[in-house]
């Protein structure tokens, strides 16, 4: 057994403890790789005894062989790679045992070793089923595990036994030329009445807290109130993190100012990189704690409860239960979100639930919101609890919301698909959370927001440091601090050039560099603002807000009116200005024709919706 | 009978389950001709509905368990 290095695959249905087995294995050490040319991401993950290597592949849950949606698909495909896997490692629900050998039994026929880990004994041993290892190691002949997942019983001894040889399972399932799936779990039956008994059946807590969750109007309020809750949690706890890391990246700026010899270099560095690192590093605290609480929630059983009591009324939308995840975590950042639609069986609900979910206000509008809000909006009480800024920017979320729903009727009626969808989905029993495997979500969640959102910010943020700096006359110097430079640059060219479309909803050549700016990110348009009214800080809000206030037309007139701040406020609601997410949605529906018809929709809305609004607070 | 026309609570076994796109789904879930099934609970709005199938809970909307023909065992036995 020694030098050897073999690949073993982890499969199972969702909810088995899958990730808990794989997290608990490799010890976390593992690493997301993407297969080239495709939106397939495996966990690998490395398992060493001696000189014997294990790479271990998790795959995502699927209850069968003949993948529904493009998750499952993801799940299969490892089995038709080369080399092939050596040995699967089966990962099944102690306390559902009979759907959760259906897969099994579809992949013992293939004449691949296997072994089987019964996962979830403690629930088994609750609700009073007794299986016998001993009976169905030699009934399959294979071997089989008790393991507990959650607290690691029983798989160091499993993963001693993955290095020794495995078995390819010898029990038939169906008969040779019946594979029905009647004849499969008229085997699974038989095979179990021989292995397991039932000692007393007793009910779990989950009847009691669903009467709750799904109950007609209590279900509603409980859901409603966990939104608050969260959103709550994620402004008031990521503010501090998020004050660090301005703080920390203005400290290595002024750094790098006083120590690096001037050139273009030096600002290329200050002004371009790190600006762009800069951006798209503060947004992680809000992004980690709000997918912390949405693993937390997926973790525990609840978003199913939600999907649950949601379906009807998302149907009606040309969505389905299982948007709710995408389009909550659109709140969030919808790169994410949209990877997140993959376990949605129907095509035409996946696509609706893509298009749709970047009208989501994402983190990335706040610091715009937040800029414009105080300039236009008094902080008077309403109602004497509640601000009217708070209420603004309140509205702004129901905005986006509205808009997503209202974008996904139409797409209903547009979008011409025959195959009828579908809910059909396990609710899993409710157990307290598993923070090795949230954590781990929240942490890959993350970096998928920073390596994929990332590279196009920092990539953007250089070209358009480089347009803002130089311009078409070649004896300039230019220096970033002076507004009337900015003119004169390509991307005051460019904003020049733009103004007269952009006039019917109330922005100049100025308002104009900033959405152009803004198109590698929304946030850059504060970063934008503070480079034309030279306020050299970006986080010197009162002063850039006070110039902005300050700025009049030839005529007198201020730039930033009530209709103005309102108008930019709905265009940054609606507009498609984010490169990353065109990406990724190329990336998801594998055509370029979806994140196109995305770009046009949303910036035709965005134009409407401005122009409505400056014509009528005008 | 179908599924839809059972009452929360009682219990009924599977006897066949119409052609339909999502046919195959539900017998990978195990909708299997013989197993038991019996509804726990509604969504708001009577729908989707969620089953007890043997060892856990199967949710599916009324369409798909309207496909689902089942003949009623105790409408009075709740274990």
């Amino acid at each position: 057994m020694d030098n050897k290095s073999s690949k073993i695959v982890l499969v199972g249905n969702p909810n088995c403890g899958k990730s808990s087995l794989f997290n608990n294995l490799t010890k976390l050490k593992q690493k997301i790789t993407n297969v080239p040319g495709t939106t397939i991401e495996n966990k690998v993950g490395t398992l060493t005894q001696s000189k014997h290597k294990i790479q271990l592949i998790d795959t995502p849950g699927t209850y069968s062989f003949n993948p529904k949606s493009l998750d499952e698909k993801e799940a299969i495909r490892v089995f038709f790679e080369d080399p092939s896997p050596d040995t699967i490692l089966y990962i099944a629900d102690a306390s559902n045992l009979k759907r959760n050998l259906f897969y099994f039994s579809q992949l013992a026929q293939h004449g691949t070793p296997m072994v089987l880990a019964l996962n979830m004994i403690d629930i088994a041993d609750f609700k009073g089923f007794e299986i016998d290892v001993e009976r169905l190691e030699k009934e399959l002949g294979i071997r089989v595990f008790k393991i507990n997942a959650r607290t690691g019983e029983g798989v160091s001894t499993l993963k001693k036994a993955l290095f020794q040889d495995q078995f390819v399972p010898h029990f038939t399932f169906g008969s040779e030329n019946d594979h029905t799936h009647e004849s499969h779990y008229d085997s699974i039956t038989k095979l179990l009445n021989k292995t397991t008994k039932i000692k007393t059946k007793r009910e779990l807590t989950t009847s009691k807290i669903d009467a709750f969750a799904t109950h007609p109007i209590l279900g509603y309020l409980i859901f409603l109130l966990v939104l608050l809750f969260i959103f709550q949690s994620v402004f008031t706890l990521a503010s501090y993190p998020m004050d660090w890391i301005e703080n920390g990246f203005g400290m290595l700026g002024e750094y790098l100012t006083e120590t690096l010899p001037d050139g273009w270099v030096k600002k290329l560095i200050i002004h371009g990189l790190l600006a762009g690192i800069a951006g798209v590093v503060v947004f992680v605290p809000q992004i980690a704690i709000l997918f912390f609480f949405m693993s937390l929630l997926e973790d525990t059983g609840y978003m199913a409860r939600v999907s649950f009591i949601m379906d009807k009324m998302l149907r009606g939308l040309g969505l389905s239960g299982k948007s709710v995840v995408p389009l909550l975590s659109g709140a969030a950042c919808a790169i994410p979100a949209i990877m997140s639609t993959r376990n949605i069986e129907n095509w035409k609900d996946r696509l609706i639930t893509i298009m749709v979910t970047p009208l989501m206000s994402c983190s990335a509008r706040l610091p715009v919101y937040t800029l414009l809000i105080s300039m236009a909006i008094p902080n008077t009480p309403v109602l004497g609890f509640v601000s009217l800024q708070a209420l603004v920017m309140l509205s702004m979320y129901v905005l986006g919301t509205v808009a997503a729903l209202v974008a996904a009727i139409v797409f209903k009626w547009a979008i011409k698909y025959t195959i009828p969808s579908y809910f059909i989905m396990e609710l899993p029993v409710y157990h307290s959370p598993r923070w090795g495997n949230i954590w781990v979500n929240c942490w890959q969640k993350s970096r998928s927001f920073v390596t994929e959102a990332g590279k196009i910010i920092l990539i953007i943020s250089v070209v358009l440091w480089f347009l803002a700096s130089y311009g078409p006359t070649t004896d300039q110097s230019f220096s970033i601090q002076e507004s009337a430079t900015l003119e004169q640059s390509y991307a005051g060219h460019f904003g020049k050039a733009i103004e007269p479309s952009i006039s019917p909803i109330g922005f100049d050549w100025k308002i104009g560099i900033a959405l152009i700016t803004s198109f590698a990110a929304r946030e850059v348009f504060v970063g934008t603002m503070s480079t034309i009214y030279s306020v050299g800080d970006e986080e010197n809000f009162d002063q850039l807000r006070e110039k902005m206030k300050k700025d009049r037309h030839k005529s007198g007139e201020p730039v930033y009116s009530l209709a103005v701040i309102l108008s930019l406020m709905v265009f940054y609601a609606f507009a498609m200005q984010c490169m990353s997410t065109l990406a990724v949605v190329y990336k998801e529906t594998r055509s370029w024709k979806w994140p196109a018809i995305q770009f046009v929709y949303m910036t035709a809305l965005a134009y409407f919706g401005s122009w409505v609004v400056f014509n009528v607070f005008g | 009978m179908r599924l839809t026309e059972l009452p929360i609570g009682s219990i009924a076994r599977i006897s066949s389950i119409e052609d339909s796109p999502y046919k195959e789904k539900l017998q990978e879930m195990g909708c299997i001709p013989g197993v038991l099934v019996k509804p726990v609970m509604m969504a708001p709005f009577g729908d989707p509905i969620a089953f007890e199938l043997e060892e856990y809970t199967l949710s599916m909307r009324k369409n798909e368990a309207y496909s689902i023909q089942v003949n009623l065992l105790n409408p009075l036995f709740n274990s």
